[in-house]
């Protein structure tokens, strides 16, 4: 094991009693509790993490946070657990945590698709794709496209279903505050004192953001380390304050609903059963309050981009949290004061500070830190870098003096950008500052306030203040009384963080040899976006997407301002003028499984079952899915195969029997005195002569004329009726009734209950199913004469409430007896014992559709299509003729859908009884076969004609009975016969006994 | 001869979700301008306002909608409805019985309203969501009554086929760690 050469004696927020082992690349280091993979890494002196995206440029750690743009790893945890494209600033270490680098073949020392930096580079420009790999045409699928997409594309997804669990959770709050630095904790502070209920979230491990590496800063007297902990303790205490560690606010949604992801177990060594990975939350704010703070921006010079390159503050950081030393010999390139910061707390801590060179004129702080030993250049031009796996030298001249540094690091303090992705987010305007020289938040568009650096105020003093301020106004309107004003706590900072910045490429980038990196995830240079430039890309928007830069997955954390600087420099424009490309949620990457929650596997969507599913299970029924119900579809026995199981089934129940689940179909009852009128209005058919305790089958159509739902509709009182409707349509024709009533007809005295889930429906159907069912009906009389065809009542059954209906899908002799879904199993049961003295047999929903499709009964979402009216298939008998009214009746009088040639129902048959027609199949007229007529709509094999029937749509059709048409099958077209729709029992007599 | 008990899709309880007995249950719809007489007739008085409920006298009657509201006869009967319906004694209104429609789940104790609120997107807080509130609202992908019957017990009425999904993610929720 390497011995951790650049970890400091003391300091920081590790835990130095707690080492922990862990590999990179399969290497072993070690590591300390409170580390980051990044932290960890460079406490052993790694720099080298990983190669870039399109050049293959040995890459280091550059930052501290979601900011990173190189340091992407792959962290496995066993077989199943492999998480690509994770930001090592942001990996917890654990014991034993296993990382690897991407991106590389065959390692990260030696990557063969570095040719594409050395050789290849002055071909692939920006916007290659776009120039390059035209020609040949024929090329472009078998070359250039796998070619491309092989090398695009970071990261290996994993290739094993993820075996954590993810869960969700809705919540509400007065205050949202995101981001726990100094103005977080004050604004949760203010807001949580006036009774709010507050949520403070942040992304990291540890609460307190920038006072988490503050050092030698006291706020209202104390240390500033101690101030954090009593803030949190005390926000810790308060019932109203729910606090969120490693929880990223990603996305900001209408109406102030956030998304928050909060990350609980990829920090552990071992994962407790039963947690969860990782909790979305979805909250309801009334206020918000952003805190997000400020990302460090790089400088854009030449070689900018060799391991051991890195952010400024970000190297102050990993001193004073993690006790991290970045490097021995550290130059300084800086356009911001707070390089002079980072300079005297790098001193303190024994690193040489070699050289810092300010590309600024201006004597660079007001009062400069003790600085002997360490050379000052102002006006200094970068020229460039060197080292191959590590910076080993910085070239500067300032003037006309041009000198080379030793050193192993080079930090860049170009100044600070406010994080104004979420308030973006929010539909929020941006203002540019040009004092600041950043994009400020503007006018806001939710109930949302920034605070803190997010919205400039880069002090301590400032942002503590800031954050005060917007959590007493937060409060206040979200309803809650605030004290009176009170001024934020005395602060006293030894290295103020100061003032500056640079925004664009630095003088010597332009026409440099090596490439200066704007975008060092996308690896775009300034020179890319030069050319965008002189191509006529103007438009931010367009350079973005010709140059892709800020398209990474870090979305141009550190590169969209600098983009924005080149593109204004080069065309001459102000940054306002140029405006900001639109920042999109998720501001990081997240999970999949986060977003999917607990909706996987058998909880993907609800599974709706009946009260005689687990007796379906039993018999061995194989299931299909209607919308979300599962049916059972055949029953097989041993050794049946779906199609022998359905001939059988079909037999059986033309035969003797069958018993048949219908409890899916929709029920609406339909209650009040102007009941019949209701059904008058909405159905084709006539209501107002039903009798009591008689059915009738009603078709519903659109108001464009169109077939939309069907069923049997009975008749239970004169003011109650019993309506059932398709299986699939249950809720779209209550949703469409309660509408029409609500908005068309207000004035009927009428309402409406879906009852499809009150009764579970047994269909008994075959020439016994008078002996099965009615020694176990009580209090009715179902005998022909006494119970006909069409017939409803309700009466009891096995000691239960019963509504019996005389109705048959089959052709048979039929009832569907309906029993409160509770007793439902019982009663099956007990005609289930019943049946087996006539070799009943179960049938499922295919055998179903044979059936009725012998018998030529249509199904609507099967014969229809939205495009059918009741005349196309052969129900305009159901037309209530004297009818005033009712909803589709005026489309039907268009003389498009009284026209003579619309596609109408018709049988085919064809000539070999073994071949059924596919279904959707298209059908032609032998005198002209290129011209489609129609379509086939149901076809089977039917055990009971023994021969395979079909239905369809054919233009014209009921005209055609008699004619040969043809219809394409796989092997060519075969020709078929056509008929009427009905193939078993035309007469109707086994309904009517 | 034959079990006269109902049967639950349900299964048994657990520390924090408990299924609900049998329990008679029926929707009354009518209009505003009757809803004194219905009332007096059934004798409950149905609520006016939004999302609450009444408890008189074993039965309790959730505002489901201005003209719609869930009856819940704690002592279950086959013939309570139609005994209901013969007291109306032809008040204008329209009530149906659904006992069987849907069934309930109990979900009590401290995590309750943490339980609650993996799959409904309502504030569960009993300042938001007092005793005695109830709506109409859904459950992840199913559609459930929900109703507040003390401070840590609430009523989740789901109808009977989506029971087992709804009950599967409470209990997932409930084992949390």
């Amino acid at each position: 094991m390497t011995t951790t050469l650049f970890r400091t004696g003391s300091g920081g927020l590790i835990d130095r009693s707690r080492p922990l082992r862990f590999t990179f690349d399969g290497k072993s280091y070690s590591g300390l509790q409170g580390d980051t993979l990044a932290s960890a890494l460079l406490a052993n002196g790694v720099h080298l993490v990983g190669r870039s995206f399109k050049y293959h440029r040995p890459r280091g750690i550059m930052g501290i946070g979601a900011d990173e743009p190189n340091a992407l790893v792959g962290v496995r945890r066993d077989d199943a657990r492999y998480t690509p494209n994770l930001l090592a600033t942001q990996v917890e270490l654990y014991d034993g945590l296993d990382a690897v680098s991407q991106n590389r073949h065959p390692s990260l020392e030696n990557d063969r698709m570095a040719v594409n930096d050395r050789l290849l580079s002055r071909f692939i420009p920006a916007g290659f794709y776009y120039k390059t790999f035209m020609w040949p045409h024929k090329a472009w699928d078998r070359l250039y496209e796998p070619r491309i997409r092989a090398a695009a594309g970071l990261g290996v997804a994993p290739d094993k279903p993820d075996p954590d669990s993810y869960t969700q959770r809705y919540a509400h709050c007065d205050v949202l505050v995101i981001g726990a630095g100094p103005a977080g904790i004050t604004a949760a502070m203010e807001a949580a004192t006036a009774d709010a209920r507050v949520i403070l979230c942040d992304d990291r491990a540890a609460m307190g953001g920038s006072l988490l590496s503050a050092a030698s800063v006291t706020i209202a007297g104390k240390d500033s380390s101690v101030w954090l902990d009593e803030s949190l303790a005390a926000l810790a205490r308060m019932p109203n304050v729910t606090l969120l560690s490693r929880t990223i606010a990603f996305g900001y949604y209408p109406h102030n609903w956030i998304g928050l992801t909060e990350r609980l177990t990829d920090h552990l060594a071992v994962m407790p059963a039963g947690r969860p990975r990782e909790r979305l939350w979805q909250v309801r704010a009334k206020e918000v309050v952003i805190a997000a703070g400020a990302i460090e921006r790089p400088l854009v010079f030449p070689g900018n981009d060799r391991p051991g390159i890195m952010l400024a503050d970000a190297a102050r950081t990993y001193l004073q949290q993690y006790g991290v030393s970045v490097g021995r010999r550290v130059a300084i390139v800086a356009a911001h004061d707070s390089a002079y910061r980072a300079a005297h707390e790098l001193r303190a801590a024994g690193i040489a500070v070699v050289v810092i060179a300010d590309i600024r004129s201006r004597p660079a702080v007001a009062n400069p830190p003790d600085c002997a030993g360490t050379r000052i250049l102002s006006d200094a031009s970068i020229e460039g870098t060197t080292g191959k796996l590590r910076v080993t030298s910085i070239t500067l001249s300032a003037g006309s003096k041009r000198e080379t540094f030793a050193c192993d690091t080079v930090l860049m303090a170009g100044g600070f950008t406010p994080s104004v992705h979420l308030f973006s987010q929010s539909r929020g305007k941006l203002a540019w500052d040009p004092e600041l020289q950043a994009y400020l938040p503007g006018q806001s568009a939710e109930a949302e306030r920034s605070a803190g650096a997010c919205r400039g105020r880069f002090a301590l003093e400032e942002a503590l203040a800031d954050g005060m301020e917007a959590g007493r106004a937060a409060a206040r309107s979200a309803g809650f009384a605030t004290g009176v004003e009170v001024h934020g706590p005395a602060v006293t900072v030894s290295h103020p963080i100061g003032e500056g910045g640079h925004i664009g490429a630095t003088s010597s980038s332009k026409g440099a040899k090596d490439k200066a990196f704007v975008d060092w995830q996308n690896d775009v240079t300034a020179n890319d976006i030069l050319l965008a430039a002189r191509e006529g890309f103007i438009s931010i928007e367009h350079v973005k997407r010709y140059t892709t830069t800020g398209m990474a997955t870090d979305q141009g954390k550190l590169s969209n301002i600098n983009a924005l600087g080149i593109v204004s420099e080069a065309t001459g424009r102000t940054i306002p003028e140029i405006g900001l490309t639109t920042f999109r949620a998720p501001y990081t990457p997240i999970t999949f499984g986060s977003l999917a929650g607990r909706a996987r596997g058998d909880l993907f969507d609800p599974a709706r079952v009946t009260a005689f599913n687990d007796w379906a299970i039993e018999q061995g029924a194989v299931f299909e899915n209607v919308r979300n119900w599962k049916r059972a579809h055949y029953f097989p026995r041993p050794g049946e195969d779906m199609h022998a199981a359905v001939a059988r089934e079909c037999l059986q129940v033309r035969k003797s029997v069958g018993i048949f689940d219908a409890s899916t179909l929709g029920k609406i009852e339909v209650v009040g005195p102007d009941a019949a009128e209701f059904l008058n209005r909405f159905y084709v058919n006539a209501w107002t002569k039903l009798g009591v305790g008689k059915c009738r089958y009603g078709v519903l159509l659109r108001e464009d004329g169109f077939i939309l739902d069907d069923g049997v509709v009975g008749r239970l009182a004169p003011d109650r009726f019993h309506v059932t409707t398709t299986t699939g349509g249950a809720a779209r024709v209550l949703n469409m009734m309660e509408d029409y009533l609500q908005t068309e007809w207000p004035d009927l005295r009428v309402w409406l209950t879906s009852t499809t889930e009150q009764w579970s429906v047994i269909a008994v159907q075959g020439p016994n199913a008078r002996e099965v069912l009615s020694p176990l009906i009580e209090g009715l009389d179902v005998s022909a004469e006494a119970f006909p065809h069409m017939s409803i009542a309700d009466a009891q059954m096995c000691g239960v409430p019963m509504r019996l209906m005389r109705v048959s899908f089959t052709g048979e002799l039929g009832f569907e007896v309906n029993v409160p879904s509770g007793y439902g199993a019982m009663v099956w049961q007990a005609i289930w014992e019943r049946g087996k003295l006539y070799d009943m047999v179960p049938y499922g929903t295919e055998t179903m559709h044979v059936l009725r499709a012998e018998k030529g009964f249509i199904i609507v979402g099967q014969e229809t299509d939205g495009t059918v009216t009741p005349d196309d298939v052969g129900l305009a008998w159901a037309i209530g003729k004297a009818k005033p009214d009712f909803v589709g009746k005026r489309s039907l009088a268009r003389p498009a859908l009284a026209a003579s040639n619309r596609k109408q129902l018709v049988g085919l048959l064809t000539r070999n009884p073994q071949i059924a027609l596919e279904e959707g199949a298209q059908i032609v007229s032998p005198s002209a076969p290129g011209t489609s007529i129609g379509h086939v709509t149901s076809s089977y094999h039917s055990s009971v004609l023994k021969k395979s029937i079909a239905l369809a749509l054919v233009r014209g059709g009921r005209a055609r009975i008699g004619q040969i048409l043809h219809v394409s099958m796989p092997g060519g077209s075969i020709p078929v016969g056509v008929v009427a729709p009905v193939f078993f029992d035309p007469e109707g007599k086994r309904i009517n006994v | 001869m034959f079990d006269p008990d109902v049967t639950s899709p349900l299964d048994d309880g657990s520390p924090a979700i408990t299924p609900v007995g049998p329990v008679s249950r029926a929707i009354i719809r009518c209009r505003a301008s009757d809803i004194d007489l219905v009332s007096n007739r059934i004798d409950i008085a149905l609520p006016r306002a939004a999302c609450r409920s009444v408890q008189d006298s074993g039965l309790s009657a959730l505002w489901l909608g201005p003209d719609e509201w869930l009856i819940l006869n704690a002592t279950p009967a086959d013939s309570w409805v139609s005994e209901l319906s013969a007291r109306l004694d032809g008040a204008l209104c329209s009530l149906v019985d659904v006992s069987h429609r849907q069934v309930a789940l109990s979900v009590h104790g401290p995590r309750a309203e943490d339980i609650l609120a993996t799959g409904c997107a309502l504030d569960h807080s009993i300042a938001a969501f007092p005793v005695g509130m109830c709506t109409r609202t859904m459950f992840a992908k199913a559609e459930i009554v929900l109703w507040r019957t003390g401070a840590a017990n609430f009523h989740l009425e789901v109808w009977r086929s989506f029971a087992r999904y709804v009950e599967a993610l409470l209990r997932e929720a409930e084992s949390e760690r």
